[in-house]
């Protein structure tokens, strides 16, 4: 291990450590733009110059320079200092100083640092260059004057997102950051490509002009479009949410987000459900209401009714909170009939580790062969998806996939599409898999079919005859797709002893046993279509999407950045959502509705009178949940349930990525992006 | 006895008298018929708001929000959007002239001179709701003193 003296300071560091890391290790900051810790290292950009005793007679880049022994580093040398302002000074020349109508400004690289290290005044005189821009599709605005080619966002595209579509053309004076052949960025992560850009020359479309940095509340809280509880910030002003950024959290996402994560923020906006809404007998139609008009509705044609035929559904989107007071209350209505797998899914949750994704997600990296089966990372994880492509570039690990092909960012085998294939599979390599931690990725979708404990029991034997389980690593893993299903299969949020479950409660409302149903947020399975109407619905929700078109009363709730609640991540990770801004018009958040609710309906009121006395209720049943952020892992059982899977292949869900979700749906720049980027496929199929 | 015959005589009196009579005939009048007469007021002068214009008729003002950053009083409010030529301009920008304290701040801030604060100071109104400037009231302004406002800042430039 290489001991190294920067500034007088000695450090001991790894083989490999660069100067530039082992001085940010003792706190010293060296000014760099092209450098990104997660990204390959051109030094192209000459800023981390530092001056090293004993080196070449002149200022070394720091962030390609390994540390070696005894090396003696200055950083604040005059050398150096002298280094920094001509680069600094060199990149100015043609960067524009439009800084006050640039959206990077108040968080720029460029600007914080021309004030630290720069020149006070130019020495330019001659005319600036001016670049045309780009067009990368309806996320990313471009200002490509403002590029000082540090070649971050090509080697982001290269290497993190997988799609090599920008490269850098001509030298000097001329050389320009563009598409190969001047098409979209189609891929999931792009708008990570505006957080890497030290500069104003790529930002985001939605955002612009809308804010500056420094008027912003800033909000750590976590994600909800899929199931993995991306770490966020949510960049609020007054009620608004005006953008979300990543935060960083090495064990889910890095520092990355995916598009939906990141932009479909603007739906939070529109079409919310802001007062409730009784359906009127006489026209048929949803008319206003107040809160005490709604409840008393229900309360209404909830008296008499047994508990049998009462049931609700929980959505996608809904936290462990409401599901608990549903849970409570329902039982205080005496009805078995709940279920959170709205997508129809079926699978048993008698044992933890049969439903989460148990290696948990950093531990992909870990992995040495991945099997995929039914599932398209890409697009219903694009994180995980980004996982694998870093292990993949790394190590080379070999990928397999059973089920229909995707496009993926990295090489695969397709090995078959059936249950049938994988049993194949398990015969061939049983006992002779080279590898040392084996993974299998499974989609949520395969057990949404009719034989799905037939498949899952097929699965816990492959696990176990591949290896996949054994001591001391469990790389069988579930990938839901939806933020409220792990938690909801936790808190048990499904048919109580003999109840009826998702498809039973649905065919129950056609033929009218089910004579009152509350949709809890349940927009995923077109309620307005498939909900009899012979029974009562009480939707309760934030967005008037397909649950709300079929209640006949609408309770107005919060969305996920206007409320506290837990999440539990696909790894069985409860994470916390934070409250940003405040909620829209007369909604409450959900558990406070079903509480008020129990104080007219239930045979008594629900015992909790405040959110923090409802998680402590949570946590004394539940102990998973005494510790937020931490994964307690799951012991691996032996599977009762035996049975011969079908020989149909297996599906991915029918869904676009850019729609999944009611806030994606009410967005605009979702509906854009879904518009630009289909109709780029096509193109691309047809030519 | 000296205060006496000084106090006999009305000396103070007569003092008194001979001021005013000097102010009323020798010496040059210095109170002004206002308002038809005005004192001289500095280049400087920090009295109403205006947003002033480019002179083919485009507003200067680019939202870079600066002001809204700089005010103590937090008096300004900016709300901007791309307009459809693609450049940045505001939507809204309002300032409470009730919580101005008229700091030249903003005018200093301001990288385009967009927003400045004019030579009038005649603007009492009988409600306080008057008080509260949109962007068409400080266009207005603006184009109604845009003479005075680009004479007193081609003035002021060679000190800045």
């Amino acid at each position: 291990m290489p001991k190294i003296t920067i500034n007088d300071m000695e450090i001991e560091v790894e083989q490999g450590t660069s100067v530039l890391q082992a001085a940010e290790q003792l706190g010293i900051e060296i000014p760099r733009f092209c450098y990104h810790d997660k990204l390959s290292v051109p030094a192209n950009c000459r800023m981390c110059l530092v001056e090293i005793e004993g080196g070449p007679p002149k200022p070394v880049a720091s962030c390609a320079m390994a540390c070696g022994d005894g090396m003696i580093v200055h950083t604040d040398s005059d050398v150096v200092k002298d280094a920094r302002k001509g680069v600094m000074e060199m990149m100015l020349i043609n960067h524009p100083l439009d800084c006050p109508v640039c959206d990077q400004g108040g968080e720029c690289d460029l600007q914080d640092q021309a004030v630290s290290y720069g020149f006070d005044r130019s020495r330019y005189y001659e005319d600036k260059r001016e670049v045309e821009d780009n067009d990368y599709g309806p996320l990313i605005g471009t200002v490509m004057t403002r590029c000082i080619h540090c070649t971050r966002c090509i080697r982001f595209a290269e290497e993190i997102a997988g799609t090599p579509v920008l490269g850098q053309f001509n030298r000097g004076e001329n050389a320009k950051v563009g598409t190969f052949v001047g098409g979209l960025i189609d891929t999931e992560l792009s708008g990570n490509l505006i957080d890497v850009c030290p500069v104003g020359a790529l930002t985001s479309k939605p955002y612009a002009f809308k804010a500056r940095s420094w008027e912003l509340t800033k909000t750590e809280t976590i994600d909800v479009n899929d199931a993995l509880g991306c770490n966020i910030r949510v960049d609020s002003r007054g009620r608004e949410v005006m953008r979300i950024l990543p935060r960083l959290n090495e064990d889910i996402n890095e520092e990355w987000i995916d598009d939906r994560a990141r932009f479909s923020c603007d739906g939070l906006a529109k079409g919310r459900i802001d007062r409730p809404y009784i359906r009127d007998e006489d026209s048929g139609k949803l008319r206003e209401a107040s809160w005490d008009e709604a409840i008393s509705c229900i309360s209404r044609k909830l008296r008499g009714v047994k508990g049998d035929a009462i049931a609700a559904l929980a959505g996608d989107l809904v936290d462990v909170e409401a599901m608990v007071a549903m849970k409570d209350l329902l039982a205080s209505l005496g009805s078995p009939n709940m279920d959170c797998r709205t997508d129809g899914s079926v699978f048993s949750a008698e044992n933890r580790a049969s439903y989460l994704f148990n290696s948990g997600i950093a531990g992909i990296d870990e992995a040495d062969a991945i099997l995929l089966v039914g599932v398209d990372p890409r697009h219903e994880a694009t994180m995980i998806n980004a996982r694998i492509r870093k292990n993949w570039l790394e190590k080379g690990i070999p990928v397999s996939l059973i089920g229909e092909p995707v496009d993926l960012t990295y090489p695969y085998e397709h090995v078959g599409t059936s249950p049938k294939d994988l049993e194949m599979l398990v015969k061939q390599y049983a006992g002779k898999l080279d590898a040392k931690k084996p993974m299998m990725i499974v989609g949520a979708n395969v057990f949404t079919r009719p034989d799905s404990l037939a498949v899952h029991a097929l699965l816990h034997k492959a696990c176990e005859d591949l290896g996949i389980v054994k001591d001391g690593w469990n790389g069988f893993n579930i990938l839901h797709g939806a933020a409220s299903r792990v938690g909801g299969l936790d808190v048990g949020f499904l048919p109580q002893n003999g109840g009826k479950d998702f498809a039973d409660i649905i065919a129950a409302t056609k033929e009218g046993s089910i004579e009152v149903l509350f949709l809890l947020g349940a927009d995923e399975f077109n309620a307005h279509v498939n909900v009899g109407w012979k029974s009562f619905v009480v939707y309760q929700g934030h967005h008037g999407d397909h649950g709300a078109q079929r209640a006949d009363v609408v309770l107005p709730s919060c969305a996920y950045t206007e409320k506290d609640g837990i999440y539990v991540n696909t790894e069985g990770r409860p994470q916390l959502a934070r409250r940003a801004v405040s909620s829209v018009g007369e909604a409450k958040e959900d558990w406070a509705i079903i509480r008020k609710l129990s104080e007219h309906v239930g045979a008594s009121p629900l015992p909790y009178n405040s959110q923090l006395e409802l998680r402590s209720r949570i946590q004394k049943e539940w102990p998973i949940f005494k510790k937020m952020d931490e994964i307690i892992p799951a012991k691996w059982a032996k599977y009762s349930v035996k049975g011969k899977p079908a020989k149909d292949a297996f599906a991915l869900p029918v869904q676009n990525y850019y729609l999944n979700n009611p806030i994606c749906r009410a967005s605009k720049t979702m509906e854009e992006c879904s518009k630009a980027f289909t109709r780029q496929k096509e193109l691309e199929d047809s030519a | 006895m000296n205060k006496f015959v000084r106090s006999f005589f009305l000396v103070e009196i007569v003092k008194g008298f001979c001021l005013t009579l000097k102010y009323m005939f020798f010496v040059p009048k210095v109170t002004i018929n206002y308002p038809y007469e005005k004192g001289p007021i500095s280049p400087r002068f920090r009295g109403e708001h205006a947003l002033r214009r480019y002179p083919d008729g485009s507003e200067r003002c680019i939202a870079c929000k600066l002001c809204e950053a700089v005010c103590p009083a937090l008096a300004i409010t900016i709300e901007a959007e791309e307009q459809e030529d693609g450049s940045r301009r505001t939507t809204k920008y309002d300032i409470d002239m009730t919580k101005c304290i008229y700091c030249g701040l903003c005018q200093e801030a301001c990288p385009v001179d967009a927003i400045v604060e004019g030579p009038n100071f005649e603007y009492a109104t009988e409600t306080r709701e008057e008080l509260y400037y949109n962007k068409e009231k400080l266009l207005d302004n603006g184009d109604r003193w845009e003479a005075q406002l680009a004479a007193n800042i081609v003035a002021d430039a060679r000190y800045r």
